[in-house]
């Protein structure tokens, strides 16, 4: 297989006093997708946060393309190809829909280059061209999801951070949604690293997986192994085993929040 | 024609109440904190000012000191940001409101020392000329600041809505997290809008100084300016000026048909009256966030 794009190694973060993450190591190859599967309190979001340049790891490797980027200003990592679509999508409200698309490609000044990724964006949203003189905040939530993650190809990215892109949006919405990332992935052949708690969306996706549980990473393989998983089934996707086995091991005995 | 008069005259104030209040609203909405020294800017700005123009003073040519103090304005808001602002970064508001109280002071005492506690009057071309129409007399002055202060909103509007800088701008102050994910290097941004900030307030006080005498204590109308920022809806650009248009118009006719000292009340019991009837402000922009 190729080189891995973005490769973590080690990474600890703390919010304050509590340590977030214990040391995650994980890899991504280009034009992959890869799923992060954990409760919530995991430390997704903050394992996102970290490789963005918003939250600076204590110890730990981030490297992407070959050069470390672990603690530099979250620009300079936006400038490198990495752009992090966030959690409960944090558009900005006041501004229209092209806005906030030209805000997306603020590390970018080749206006050709914009123009024809704001086409791309609305080939692949054509609502969002519909309403692009609307106010953001006045958006659908999933019109707004659809322009967080429209807002995030504006920076013309190699590799996508995606937070819980199916956050509080209906069944129907998150099948659009995780369709249209499919479409990326294929077409564009955009890596992504998605966050997700919804796993069966997210393995649906995936190409690999990893599953987070408070701060450490547990398990990970393929997507489609991961799916045929027995623990994965009970804990993630609410499969219900038949008949009880003698040995319970450490994973049944935990309580899920 | 009597009310046309205290119209135009009460504008004029207005102008200046509204410019400062542009500053208190930029600087709020960028930064979420309050810069209760921005009257002092407004201040500070009319002195630099007079600092290069007058004939006491250095004497440069009018229009050479106009954008000389304006970039000494520019740069101090900008260095104020850099050097003592920043600092505070992740401090409480209030950390950084009483930072800017006891900065408002600095310069109060400050400018006493550099220009003297007299009032001054800036010398300018414009100074004792009159235009009339119809029976009106209007002092030149007077009509300078509002044309300027027309010019610079339509130049901040442009600004804010047309260019990659203005639009960052806005863009962070909405949702600083996003611009931050977006890219935008938000704490130069933050600095660019203190400068910002310094600059326009640098307008106001030259307007001011223009059309009246400044001493350092004149700073202390930002209290003034504030209640407009308030009246207009803390937060909205256009309610700022909207908000000091209404407080300077307000002024001259609460002591024609009121009471002579009814002046100085009237903008603070309007001010209280928005704040029982429309918390928000009259042009606020208050939406409320989708989960």
């Amino acid at each position: 297989m190729n080189e891995p794009i973005l490769r973590i190694r080690n990474i600890e973060s703390f919010y304050g006093p509590i340590m977030a993450i214990r040391g995650v190591s994980l890899d991504v190859h280009p034009g992959q997708i890869v799923s992060i599967l954990g409760a919530n309190g995991a430390g997704k979001t903050t394992l996102m946060k970290t490789v963005s340049g918003v939250m600076d790891p204590e110890k730990g490797r981030i490297t992407f393309d070959g050069q470390q980027i672990q603690g530099s200003e979250p620009h300079k990592v936006v400038q490198k190809g990495i752009v992090h679509v966030p959690e409960g999508r944090e558009v900005f409200p006041l501004l229209t829909v092209d806005e906030n698309l030209s805000l997306g490609a603020y590390t970018l000044s080749d206006k050709g280059q914009i123009d024809h990724d704001r086409d791309l964006v609305f080939s692949y949203f054509p609502v969002l061209k519909e309403r692009r003189g609307q106010e953001a905040g006045t958006l659908s939530g999933g019109q707004q999801q659809m322009l967080a993650i429209g807002r995030g190809l504006m920076a013309n990215p190699r590799i996508m951070l995606l937070d819980e892109p199916s956050l509080g949006l209906s069944p129907l919405l998150v099948q659009e949604i995780f369709g249209i990332l499919k479409r990326l992935n294929d077409e564009q052949k955009m890596t992504m690293m998605l966050v997700e708690q919804n796993a069966n969306a997210a393995l649906e996706l995936a190409h690999h997986g990893y599953v987070m549980e408070i701060g450490r990473i547990v398990m990970d393989g393929a997507a489609d192994v991961l799916l045929q998983s027995e623990d994965i089934q009970n804990f993630y996707l609410g499969v219900q085993e038949e008949g009880a086995r003698e040995n319970r091991r450490w994973k049944r005995k935990k309580t899920w929040r | 024609m009597d009310n046309a008069q205290l119209l135009i005259s009460g504008l004029a104030n207005g102008c200046v109440y509204g410019l400062i209040a542009l500053g208190f609203v930029l600087i709020y909405k960028a930064t979420e904190a309050v810069n209760f020294a921005q009257g002092d800017f407004m201040m500070l700005g009319a002195f630099v000012t007079i600092g290069l123009t007058n004939t006491e003073y250095m004497g440069l040519p009018f229009w050479l000191a106009l954008p000389i103090s304006l970039m000494i304005m520019g740069a101090l808001g900008y260095l104020i940001d850099r050097l003592i602002i920043r600092r505070l970064f992740g401090e409480s508001q209030t950390a950084v409101v009483i930072l800017t109280i006891a900065l408002g002071f600095v310069i109060r005492f400050a400018a006493g020392l550099i220009w003297g506690h007299e009032p001054q009057t800036l010398q300018n071309p414009l100074a004792g000329k009159e235009i009339r129409f119809g029976g009106l007399v209007l002092g030149m002055e007077d009509v300078a600041v509002i044309v300027v202060t027309i010019l610079l909103t339509w130049g901040l509007y442009v600004f804010f809505s047309k260019t990659k800088l203005g639009l960052a701008m806005q863009g962070a102050s909405q949702n600083q997290l996003a611009a931050y994910y977006m890219g935008i290097p938000v704490k130069r941004v933050q600095g660019f809008i203190w400068a910002l900030a310094g600059v326009v307030a640098g307008i106001a006080g030259i307007l001011f100084a223009a059309k009246g005498s400044v001493d350092p204590t004149t700073g202390l109308l930002g209290i003034k300016a504030f209640a407009a920022a308030v009246i207009g809806g803390f937060g909205s650009l256009p309610g700022a000026l909207a908000g000091g248009l209404i407080v300077g118009v307000i002024e001259p006719f609460a002591s024609r048909y009121v009471a002579a000292g009814y002046s100085q009340i009237a903008p603070y019991a309007l001010l209280l009256a928005v704040l029982i009837f429309r918390p928000h402000g009259l042009f606020s922009q208050v939406r409320v966030k989708k989960v």
